[in-house]
């Protein structure tokens, strides 16, 4: 048996590895540019203020906070529903859901969060919603799509040796979509992450100030640097969504 | 007979916006200890009958009895606990090792852990699966045979008076479900559990079936009956029909080698001279006898042909005796040995080995033609 099972055991792990070893590399990569911007560059006294460690340390944390509060939301949100809708008797429903989430993710992003600013005014608050309807879909989709990608014959044995369908729900189906269910959470909070750069537009705070103040002031080092950081967190957030896959997936899987 | 384990009593199941029902006004009972085949051809509503029972289907109309109690309208979760529930695609859980897997209804029932624990390897080896091996491994890792082996364990694992069985061997290659087959009935011979079972293959249904349910559409009864009295006796054409043209050659999975007259052919035991074999052979009437080494396991098929032919020494003259039988053996498996045979004929052997005669397609032949003699003056 464990001749015939050891080469697909080994390609899923090429594969996680690689996807361990992906987004470390480019962050090492965006770290390498942003310190040679810093070294070779001309820095001015206005670079240094738009620059200065509490205030980068600053928005760092606001936008942390950003990614976790409104990816948190997301979770909240999406997987009741994308439990309810796959429950018997709600197709319907669950087709217009993923179709409205998706025009949803079709607006840009800076749409969303002004459409949001006019209604609920300004503030971390207004992003931190804009940013969890924009990343909805992504967790509903997956969520959907790995409870019915549960294997039809798994849950008749449940039903059939006596689980509730409360038991077939949480001993079977949800453990067996959590792989899914979690690369949907790693997309969302990578693109709330990167989304997060835009709050500053409705006083959200975040990276993204480091770059409009260098836009605005039209200092070159200041966005490289904003980006790079924005990028860099992008990608770490990524690589922690890949731990929890590869740990929080069942055995035997 | 007694009182049955199972009674469905005019049971209904349709679905809207279809005319005719899946199953329609069906009364059946199942008596304790025996093993009901329901078989029909595709789309006969035989799955559904049995989802009936343990109600993984609502009937429409109608009631179900176990034990006598009526269970129509009790919480179908309780009620599937008591009844074991093997399907053709297992449906092992993938994300629990087989010990879990096992442990799935004793632990909805509360059981405590060493029990549970005991309980386990005592299945395992119900299943001929070493414990020590298979315990903590996960269903991906094994064949589908042994899938299979843990099914029918998880099932039986909370020891169910009732088992329901859904194409069960379906999916498994024909030698590991032949092998499956008779290990199944190796242990009901012991469990004498209540099963039903669902086959569209009417080959397993006479192996496995004490009785069997011959269905039609909207899974009517065509027949119920034993097998041996479906083969002789086939109510109507449709049963004729589904029987198919081998019903005689059917019905030798139901007899076995112990049940003909073995032919006497003469035995040379090693060691053995040339003459004395000649003269041997010329007394026999097939002019063929078997060689035996000294322990009386058969080597060889001598003719005098062959005898004559050569100048070898006799353990190297005639052709060598590659298969033998046993009397458990089925007459279909013994027919297969004599047609492979180079002699037509097969040798039978006790459990160690030694030679108890041979079996000729001539016995098998006057067996058959009596049999259908009797069979239409019955």
């Amino acid at each position: 048996m464990s001749v015939v099972t050891a080469p697909t055991v080994q390609r899923g792990n090429l594969a996680e590895r690689l996807d361990l070893i992906v987004a470390p590399v480019f962050a090492g990569l965006l770290a390498i540019i942003g310190a040679a911007v810093l070294l070779y560059s001309d820095i001015d006294d206005t670079t240094r203020a738009i620059l200065a460690p509490e205030k980068i340390q600053n928005q760092l944390v606001q936008t942390i906070i950003l990614g976790f509060a409104s990816s948190a939301l997301v979770i909240l949100i999406a997987i009741p529903i994308g439990i309810a809708v796959t429950r018997r008797g709600l197709p319907r429903l669950k087709n217009f859901l993923v179709d409205t989430l998706g025009l949803a993710q079709a607006l840009p992003a800076y749409g969303l969060i002004v459409i949001f600013f006019s209604w609920f005014g300004a503030g971390i608050n207004t992003v931190i919603l804009a940013l969890a309807v924009f990343s909805l879909l992504p967790v509903l989709r997956n969520t959907i799509v790995g409870l019915e990608q549960v294997d039809q014959a798994v849950i008749e044995a449940g039903r059939g040796m006596g689980y509730t369908k409360r038991q077939v729900l949480f001993e079977i189906e949800l453990p067996l979509a959590v792989p899914v269910i979690i690369a949907g959470i790693r997309t969302a909070i990578v693109i709330n992450i990167g989304m997060a750069a835009l709050a500053f537009l409705v006083g959200g705070g975040g990276l993204g100030e480091t770059i409009n103040s260098g836009l605005k002031l039209d200092r070159n080092p200041a966005i490289l640097i904003g980006a790079v950081l924005v990028a860099i967190l992008a990608l770490v957030f990524d690589f922690l969504g890949a731990l929890a896959q590869r740990y929080l997936k069942p055995k035997g899987m | 007979m007694s009182q049955p384990l199972i009674r469905l009593e005019n049971v209904s199941k349709s679905y809207p916006g279809t005319e005719a029902p899946a199953v329609g006004n069906l009364t059946m009972d199942v008596y304790e200890g025996e093993v009901l085949v329901l078989v029909g051809p595709s789309g006969c509503g035989k799955s559904t009958t049995l989802r009936l029972i343990n109600r993984l289907i609502e009937p429409t109309a109608g009631r179900i009895y176990l034990h006598g109690e009526d269970v129509t309208d009790i919480d179908p979760s309780v009620l599937r606990r008591k009844i074991g529930y093997v399907i053709q695609q297992v449906g092992l859980f993938p994300h629990r090792t087989i010990a879990e897997n096992i442990a799935t209804v004793p632990k909805l029932l509360g059981w405590d852990k060493a029990r549970i624990n005991e309980r386990i390897d005592e299945m395992l080896d119900l299943v001929s699966m070493d414990p020590a091996i298979y315990r903590d491994r996960y269903p991906k890792e094994l064949s589908g045979g042994q899938a299979q082996r843990v099914g029918v364990a998880r099932a039986l694992a909370a020891d169910p008076d009732v088992l329901l069985m859904d194409e069960p061997f379906g999916a498994i290659d024909p030698i590991t479900r032949d092998r499956l087959q008779n290990e199944f009935l190796r242990l009901q011979q012991d469990l004498k559990k209540t099963i039903v079972f669902v086959t569209h293959d009417i080959d397993e249904a006479i192996k496995m079936g004490n009785r069997i349910a011959i269905l039609r559409e909207g899974s009517e009864i065509a027949q119920i009956d034993t097998p041996e009295v479906i083969l002789s006796e086939p109510a109507d054409e449709f049963v004729e029909n589904f029987l198919g043209s081998g019903a005689i050659l059917k019905g030798l999975t139901l007899k076995k080698v112990r049940d003909i007259d073995l032919h006497d052919i003469p035995a040379l035991e090693m060691p053995v001279l040339r003459d004395e074999a000649l003269k041997v052979l010329e007394n026999s009437p097939e002019k063929t006898a078997v060689l035996l080494d000294k322990d009386h396991r058969p080597l060889r098929w001598i003719s005098e042909a062959s005898l004559n032919r050569t100048t070898q020494p006799i353990e190297k003259s005639g052709k060598p005796i590659t298969i033998d039988l046993q009397p458990e053996d089925t007459l279909q498996d013994a027919l297969g040995v004599m047609l492979q045979s180079s002699v037509g004929m097969a040798v039978v052997v006790d459990r160690s080995g030694k030679y108890l005669g041979c079996c000729s397609i001539e016995s098998l032949a006057s067996m058959i033609i009596s049999d259908s003699g009797g069979s239409a003056t019955a």
